[in-house]
């Protein structure tokens, strides 16, 4: 009777240990990345980790660029059973980094020198207190400009360089009967054109004001200089922008009905899908004035704390295969952005990808690449979102003029900190 | 001995087990409901910004909540929303009811139509009434399309206007819901009462005035509790029909305290957001429930 | 049944009723509108969308988009479609709808025919938990599901739904019970049937137009739920987490053919609830709440 208890108590044991070893190859993956592009760009991260026994359990939770993701992660942590792996943005892995919750991968990170290929600006969100907690997928830019080939030609003008002749594209576009402008009225599509006027008016401006937060420098003259551009931008787009998506606004420049969009590189999804061809039916330039700057945001993957060894097994050979370059290179081709590596060949980006990685490697050494302000790699959350009641009432025609709008936004960031 | 204990002890349990039965329920709501309250109530007092964390802040985040410009614009637009919300539910539930109940032809094609719309979320009609109020694309669009050049609606679009295009979509919601409730009082009163009202000579109109309404005050109430409840919880229908826009034009409480919690990282000004929005439905509930349950006894 | 079509006393002129089926006629149309443009929309090829009139009928119909859907559009990293989370919606909303009617009605009869000093403010009390804004108890749910070791579960996603959800029951069966006359329960109990004897023999058999107002308020209730699927859900999200991400993809491509089609295939069980239930719906709501 004793023996027989005893052995099924070792049967159970072993069971329970064959199960959990089962269980600790898998990774749990909480993502926002469910539309068919960017799934397939997963699914390749998915498949390289099955091919090193790795399995993947997949736990997307879409909606307003991750915020349900992070609600859904916050009730995951609290409850005490974190995903093993979470995509995050900018200033979230520093918080949660901050909060103790995220895992060191620095062991893995030093043996793989990624210190030598990831761009400083990125490490500053990759890692927390001299360790790595995250793996930076790819880098998106958002200060680009998306131009209607047709109606650009049709101004005879060349494609703008610097603010004056923007306003002159924009006016002879006027002139020839399309809305000059393409956009989607939601506070984070006007910050991100709003980041690329700040960034139009000098880096240090830029870094002073969305990085530093200085308060001289966030209500002074230069930045109601950018509020009155941004009011000015207002006077290009038309009557019906309010509450558009992005993609809308996109899909009103690939058919001739507006002339140009401010957004980031992921636009060009759009543009591919419809089947136009960069150089001949559209045209992606740097936000006019900020050629040579980026500012970019990062998908990265934060590793959470997990007690059981095969599961920190598994998320070193998750942060491992997001690191390796054929997987950054195939990864980056299909989402649009580039490699968050600058050791990547482009041999298999388009005009616009080359560009990008050329554009991101410049600024790299350069020390012109700067975390973008409407994506949350400038300042945290709560500034960030500060900033956005500011500059979507200042689109909206709350402020009497720009310096009006400099002295709010001074007081809402001071407010938020 | 024993036969005298045993059913003693049956009766006993008799006795018990309709409050143990209630017990599970009970100690479920206390925890679940005020225990969470509390909770809240406790965060709204901290520093909390991403996670919980008991910093004791005093009166802080309630001065921060106050001193914000979206929070005042959120309590107007509850104000709005809310009183016309319920006015318009209910004036539209009961003349529908009232209409329904004439001895409608095609009542059961009518009803479920009616109906219908309490049973979808608006993570699923979201997209289909955004269109719709879209200039652009939706009623505006197509009666330009339909020849009708001049006809404008753009109050989507319109910060002053915005709110009530939320309004629109939040009646069709559920009113509904409320002509049901409001069909099922008309059907439950005595029609011998009517007839002899109208023997002695009552116009249609003085018969719903002076009888039918005042007889349907349960069915009254009922919609109140529902329909004030359901306007203070709204927060799918902005979310997806404006995200809070134009600008933060149509920002809501419910919208607010879940942006300040969870995208924000100020979850102690969230927390004080929602001790405000629980204090306002205690302030509308706990007279009603008072009321209803002295009432019965 | 035949309460539902009871003639009212009221009688009205031809003009009258004309402008009465008018009015209703209209009301009709506006209700169905967004199920229209859903409906429409899902059957026209994406070209057409984005070019034409929302309001138009297709050039082109075309099923591919309920196809698609359904069993191969991109949810997460699967192509999975709408398919293997209708299951995980079923599996929690059934034993969260049974066992929250079944408390409420359990509730609804001692409170009402067992009786006992204070019982209207423990009823007061539990009815409060219908009023709370589900955002407030998301951080306090998920430490107390973590406690409880049920945290990313459908069991866990069950009990939440049946903690918000016995309130209501509770109500509606409540004020059901309270018309019953009670004294058929005394006299059951001197003839000595039992607290569950009385339930089951004498309540329960005539509990049916409650029960279905109880049914078709929780199920659509949970069915749509977001919040807590996303938060609690874990692996086994329900559908409403599965249609927010074919909805809401953030930088990419948007189908809206296929979102339409999702949107109506993940509305059609709540759908059929209402239009096969509705009848009965009036009925019981005639019957319990609103005489509360």
């Amino acid at each position: 009777m004793r023996a027989g208890w005893k052995t099924m108590m070792t049967g159970a044991a072993v069971l329970a240990m064959t199960t959990s070893l089962a269980k600790a190859a898998d990774v749990e993956v909480l993502h926002w990345w469910t539309s068919g592009g960017e799934a397939a760009a997963v699914g390749v991260l998915k498949d390289n980790l099955a091919a090193g026994g790795t399995g993947w359990v997949d736990m997307p939770v879409a909606g307003g660029g991750g915020e349900a993701a992070m609600t859904a992660l916050r009730a995951r942590v609290t409850a005490g059973d974190a995903p093993t792996a979470v995509q995050m943005l900018g200033f979230d892995i520093l918080d949660w980094a901050g909060e103790g919750a995220l895992a060191d991968l620095t062991a893995t990170a030093t043996a793989e020198g990624w210190d030598k290929v990831v761009p400083a600006a990125l490490q500053q969100f990759s890692t927390s207190d001299g360790k790595w907690v995250a793996a930076p997928v790819n880098v998106h830019s958002t200060n680009w400009v998306w131009i209607n080939k047709a109606a650009l030609d049709a101004t005879g003008l060349a494609a703008p360089t610097t603010w004056e002749e923007l306003v002159a594209v924009l006016d002879k576009m006027k002139e020839n009967g399309i809305t000059p402008l393409g956009h989607g009225g939601q506070p984070w599509q006007e910050a991100t054109v709003f980041d690329g006027i700040v960034l139009s008016l000098g880096g240090d401006f830029y870094k002073a004001a969305f990085v530093d937060l200085d308060p001289a420098a966030l209500g002074g003259e230069q930045m109601a200089e950018a509020f009155n551009r941004l009011i000015t931008l207002r006077s290009y787009v038309d009557d019906n922008f309010s509450g558009r998506d992005w993609n809308l606004a996109s899909a009103m420049v690939i058919n001739g009905e507006a002339g140009m969009q401010m957004m980031g590189d992921w636009a060009k999804g759009e543009f591919l899908k419809a089947g136009k061809v960069p150089g001949t039916d559209f045209v992606c330039i740097r936000f006019p004035g900020t050629q040579g700057s980026v500012t970019f945001n990062s998908d990265q993957f934060a590793m959470f704390n997990q007690a059981d060894a095969g599961k920190q097994d598994a998320q070193v050979n998750m942060a491992k295969a997001i690191m390796d370059p054929a997987f950054q290179s195939a990864f980056n081709v299909v989402k649009g952005s580039v490699p968050a590596r600058t050791d990547v060949s482009n041999e298999a980006f388009d005009d616009c990808g080359k560009k990008g990685m050329a554009d991101l490697a410049e600024a790299n050494t350069a020390g012109t690449l700067y975390g973008s302000m409407a994506h949350g790699h400038a300042a945290p959350a709560s500034v960030k979102n500060a900033t956005y009641d500011v500059i979507t009432a200042a689109f909206n025609g709350e402020y009497a003029d720009g310096a009006t709008a400099a002295a709010a936004l001074a007081e809402a960031v001071a407010a938020a900190q | 001995m024993t036969a005298s204990t045993a059913p003693d002890f049956r009766t006993r349990l008799q006795d018990w087990l309709p409050k143990l039965v209630l017990a599970p329920s009970f100690a479920v709501t206390i925890l679940f409901v005020y225990g969470f309250i509390g909770f809240t109530v406790l965060l709204s007092f901290t520093g909390s910004k991403m996670l919980p964390r008991f910093d004791w802040v005093g009166w802080e985040n309630y001065e921060k909540l106050w001193a914000l410009p979206a929070w005042n614009t959120a309590i107007v637009n509850i104000a709005i929303f809310a009183s016309l919300y319920i006015v318009i539910c209910t004036a539209v539930g009961l003349m529908l009811a009232i209409f329904l109940d004439q001895k409608i032809r095609g009542e059961g094609v009518l009803r479920p139509i009616y109906l219908y719309p309490m049973a979808l979320s608006f993570i699923v009609t979201g997209t289909a009434w955004k269109w719709f109020l879209d200039p652009g694309i939706g009623l505006e669009k197509v009666m330009h399309l339909w020849g009708w050049e001049s006809f404008s609606f753009n109050w989507i679009k319109d910060s002053d206007m915005a709110i009530y295009t939320i309004v629109i979509a939040a009646v069709w919601q559920t009113s509904g819901f409320v002509m049901a409730m409001f069909l099922a009082g008309l059907r439950g009163i005595d029609n011998e009462i009517l007839k002899a009202a109208q023997i002695d000579g009552a116009s249609n109109w003085q018969l719903y005035r002076r009888i039918v309404i005042p007889l349907l005050r349960p069915a009254f109430l009922s919609a109140f509790v529902i329909l004030s409840h359901l306007a203070i919880k709204s927060y799918d229908l902005v979310v997806a029909l404006t995200g809070g826009g134009p600008g933060r034009a149509t920002e809501m409480p419910a919208t607010f305290m879940y942006s300040y919690t969870f995208t924000r990282n100020q979850m102690g000004i969230g927390a004080s957001s929602a001790v405000i929005m629980l204090m306002t439905i205690a302030a509308i509930m706990v007279p009603y429930l008072y009321a209803e349950l002295k009432e019965k006894k | 049944m035949a309460a539902v079509i009871q003639d009212t006393a009221v009688s009205t002129g031809r003009v009258t009723r004309v402008l009465i089926y008018l009015l209703l006629l209209l009301f009709a149309l506006f209700y169905l509108l967004p199920l229209y443009v859903m409906g429409i929309n899902s059957v026209k090829p994406l070209a057409e969308i984005t070019g034409g009139n929302m309001m138009a009928l297709p050039e082109v119909w075309t099923l591919d988009p309920w196809r698609s859907a359904w069993s191969t559009a991109q949810i997460g990293v699967e192509p999975t479609g709408l398919k293997p989370y209708f299951l995980n919606s079923i599996l929690m909303v059934v034993p969260a709808v049974a066992i929250s009617t079944i408390v409420g009605a359990l509730n609804g009869y001692v409170l009402t025919k067992w009786r006992f000093r204070g019982d209207t403010w423990v009823f007061g009390l539990m009815l409060f938990s219908c009023f709370i804004p589900f955002q407030i108890v998301l951080i306090p749910m998920a430490v107390v599901l973590g406690k409880l070791g049920l945290a990313g579960s459908v069991p866990g996603l069950v009990l939440v739904h049946v903690v918000y959800g016995i309130g209501f029951t509770t109500l509606y069966f409540r004020n059901y019970y309270a018309a019953f006359p009670t004294e058929l329960v005394r006299a059951a109990q001197i003839d000595g049937a039992g607290f569950f004897q009385i339930f089951w023999r004498i309540l329960l058999p005539v509990s049916g137009p409650i029960a279905v107002v109880s049914v078709i308020w929780q199920f659509t209730n949970i069915w749509n739920d977001f919040l807590f699927g996303a938060s609690f859900g874990g692996t086994s999200q329900p559908m409403t987490v599965a249609l927010n991400n074919l909805v809401q993809s953030s930088t990419g491509v948007k189908e809206y053919n296929v979102h339409f089609a999702g949107a109506i295939l993940a509305a059609l069980p709540t759908l059929i609830v209402y239009i096969v239930a509705g009848r009965y719906f009036v009925r019981g709501l005639m019957a319990g709440s609103v005489k509360g």
